[in-house]
């Protein structure tokens, strides 16, 4: 009996780990048959999300293979990697560096993503990749000993003990850096799609090279988190169980609510707080701007630093009239570019300054 | 947030009996690694989860089913609780009602970034051996050959230089309640020496010997999930997320937190801090802001929730200007 109930656990999404099933074995031997829900809640549960799962195992008894109501919402096999580029662009008319068929790096971290062919899109993302080995870090509470600094009493007073008590030379100490919590928040919606697939990639490389400190929501009509999905190592893979959590996909905006679920939720617990956020938005709100000005500034009063990214703003004659992007201007650290690897680069610069 | 911590029982607070005494006639005694069993008895069992319920209702905590039954198991299977839920809910209440239910001390290990393994496992207190060793030299006591090095080794790592912190203190005193408070707020790296401690209850100081509990200590682990702590951790623990109470157990609670407390009164609150948590706030109110309005509402004298009333006073339960200025107005009966 025990085992079925694993198998039908196990198929809804827990962990139903061995050491787990012992424990919930263990539990009902305590417990007794009378409270098997609760034994079973209480050891083979981890997350609020897991206790969803099993009471929707539990009680929708027929259907295991289902899985949770939360995964069939939206069918997969949505590939991301789709050429995006206009038709203007593909035909290579306009644009005098297609021409000669550029494959030169140095080129290609200036061409705007968005207009870019499948093949030199490969190679992009692949720069794009090198963006996300950057080291963000922040002044941590622990000190480490260093040549210039704060008077490092400790170290001072006990080499004046090892020397008998003579005065040595003062030693030093500086606050240690710690790895700064990257929360990237993206744009998935119609006016975004040119370049979300290469920002997912770019969460997906910090993610894989810092999984603990990059935190990834999308924004469209609601908000998502992918940080879990992202986590798998090939990108294609975690890309597309991405896109089967991406519930509003290439869908309308509604960046107000977005961001304010992501304040109100995750990040006013604690995923902004001392954090560097970044926007991946263009700032087309079709609800009231004023309300996303307003879930802003809460995020930047959270958050360590507050950087929006537009892909628009690198374009010439560039001016932030977009409803949301002007709500949003007077409450953001910065408003970057973000619409070539170069920029992307940038961006990178501006979260470091936190 | 109101904790009740137990009072201490006197014949318990003394050092644990079997830590070894100075022997100066047996060199190297303290240093020799052997196993150190701290102080033993027994956590009082109880028989149903419904038994704990009611141990802890006289403590003053009101638990759920899943709660009682968390504590009661953790109780029968020595498993860590590891409790979830938002700030204000009643996890580390939960905590001291139970070590007060079982009649054992609580200990309590705050966590906050940068915990190390000096300030939560152990430390030695080097000023004090310093001292030991001046003293020494000033009664010429090392210098008239009284005592080998090894002897002055052995004695200067001796127990009574040892900082207990909470984790080794908590092995040394168990039975007791551990209480590892919001543990999401420490680094990852403190989560694998917790494991390990809490594998085998015990702790092992190189110079002293492995300090083993007999009775491991009931551990409860909170967190408020700003981030999300190791796997690891959750598989070895009984995992509870502690929700929000309907509003006819707030009013039994706060009744039972607020002798005197009007019963009318205690329900107009529950029921309007049941109908605050329904409004798109950024800090729900938990349970401890809606004791804290009760209270200050018994301190006004007050008998009815009025709207008037709960204006003023919005600002006991409700600490964001956004969330008061959206909630102004919406409580209290017209």
């Amino acid at each position: 009996m025990l085992v079925e109930v694993a198998a039908k656990l196990r198929a809804a999404g827990l962990p139903v780990t061995p050491d787990r099933l012992a424990a919930f074995g263990e539990a009902l031997d305590a417990a007794g048959v009378a409270h098997a829900y609760w034994a079973g809640r209480l050891t083979l549960c981890g997350s609020p999300d897991d206790i969803a799962r099993y009471d929707a195992a539990l009680l929708t008894g027929a259907s295991p293979a289902r899985g949770p109501s939360w995964q069939v919402r939206r069918l997969p096999e949505r590939s991301l990697f789709r050429a995006t580029m206009p038709p203007s662009a593909q035909a290579g008319g306009q644009d005098p560096v297609l021409s000669v068929r550029a494959a030169d790096t140095e080129v290609l971290r200036h061409r705007d993503l968005a207009t870019l062919s499948p093949a030199e899109r490969a190679e992009a993302l692949a720069l794009l990749a090198q963006v996300a080995l950057a080291d963000i870090t922040r002044a941590g509470r622990r000190h480490r000993p260093a040549g210039h600094g704060r008077v490092d009493r400790r170290r001072s007073v006990r080499a004046m003990l090892r020397a008998g008590g003579e005065p040595r030379p003062l030693l030093h100490q500086r606050r240690a850096p710690r790895p700064r919590r990257l929360v990237l928040l993206i744009d998935v919606s119609g006016s975004m799609s040119p370049y979300a697939d290469a920002l997912l990639r770019l969460a997906h490389a910090f993610t894989r090279h810092r999984p603990r400190w990059t935190e990834t929501y999308t924004l469209g009509t609601r908000l998502t988190r992918l940080s879990p999905a992202l986590r798998t190592r090939d990108p294609e893979v975690a890309l597309r169980e991405a896109g089967r959590l991406i519930p509003d996909w290439r869908g309308g905006t509604r960046l107000a609510d977005g961001v304010a679920a992501f304040v109100r939720g995750d990040g006013h617990r604690g995923a902004a707080r001392r954090a560097a956020v970044v926007v991946f938005s263009d700032g087309w709100e079709s609800a009231e701007p004023a309300r996303l000005g307003a879930a802003v500034a809460h995020l930047r009063r959270l958050a360590a630093r507050t950087v929006w990214v537009s892909p628009h703003a690198g374009r010439p004659g560039f001016a932030p009239t977009a409803g949301g992007l002007a709500a949003v201007l007077p409450h953001v650290d910065a408003l970057v570019a973000g619409h070539t690897v170069a920029a992307l680069h940038a961006v990178l610069e501006e979260v470091r300054r936190a | 947030m109101p904790v009740h911590l137990p009072q201490p029982e006197p014949e318990r607070r003394a050092l644990p009996v079997h830590l070894p005494q100075p022997e100066p006639e047996r060199p190297g005694a303290a240093v020799a690694a052997g196993r150190i069993h701290a102080h033993s008895g027994a956590v009082p069992d109880f028989e149903s989860p419904a038994a704990l319920a009611a141990g802890l209702a006289d403590a003053g905590y009101l638990a759920d089913e899943g709660l009682a039954m968390a504590g009661f198991l953790a109780l029968r299977l020595h498993r860590p609780i590891f409790l979830e839920g938002d700030a204000g809910v009643g996890k580390t209440a939960f905590a001291a009602a139970l070590a007060e239910t079982a009649g054992v001390e609580l200990i309590r290990l705050q966590c906050y970034e940068g915990l190390d393994a000096s300030h939560a496992l152990y430390d030695w207190d080097f000023a004090r051996q310093v001292l030991h060793l001046r003293a020494l030299e000033s009664t010429g006591t090392a210098a008239r050959g009284a005592l080998s090095v090894e002897e002055l080794e052995a004695d200067l790592y001796h127990r009574r230089f040892l900082l207990a912190r909470p984790l080794l203190r908590a092995i040394e005193r168990a039975p007791c309640v551990l209480l590892v408070d919001e543990v999401d707020r420490a680094d990852d790296e403190f989560e694998a020496y917790l494991l390990e401690v809490l594998a085998d209850a015990a702790v092992t100081v190189p110079e002293l010997g492995t300090i083993t509990a007999e009775v491991p200590p009931v551990v409860v682990v909170t967190s408020n999930r700003t981030r999300e702590v190791h796997d690891a951790l959750k598989r070895r623990c009984l995992y509870h997320w502690v929700g929000h109470p309907t509003p006819e157990r707030e009013t039994a609670i706060l009744r039972r937190r607020l002798p005197g407390l009007d019963e009318r009164l205690a329900a107009q609150v529950a029921a309007a801090t049941a109908h605050l948590r329904t409004l798109d706030l950024v800090k729900p109110p938990g349970v401890a802001e809606a004791i804290d309005w009760a209270a200050a509402l018994r301190a006004l004298a007050a008998d009815t929730l009025t709207a008037g009333l709960a204006d003023a006073t919005l600002g006991v339960v409700l600490k964001v200007r956004e969330d008061i200025e959206l909630a102004a107005g919406t409580v209290g009966a017209r």
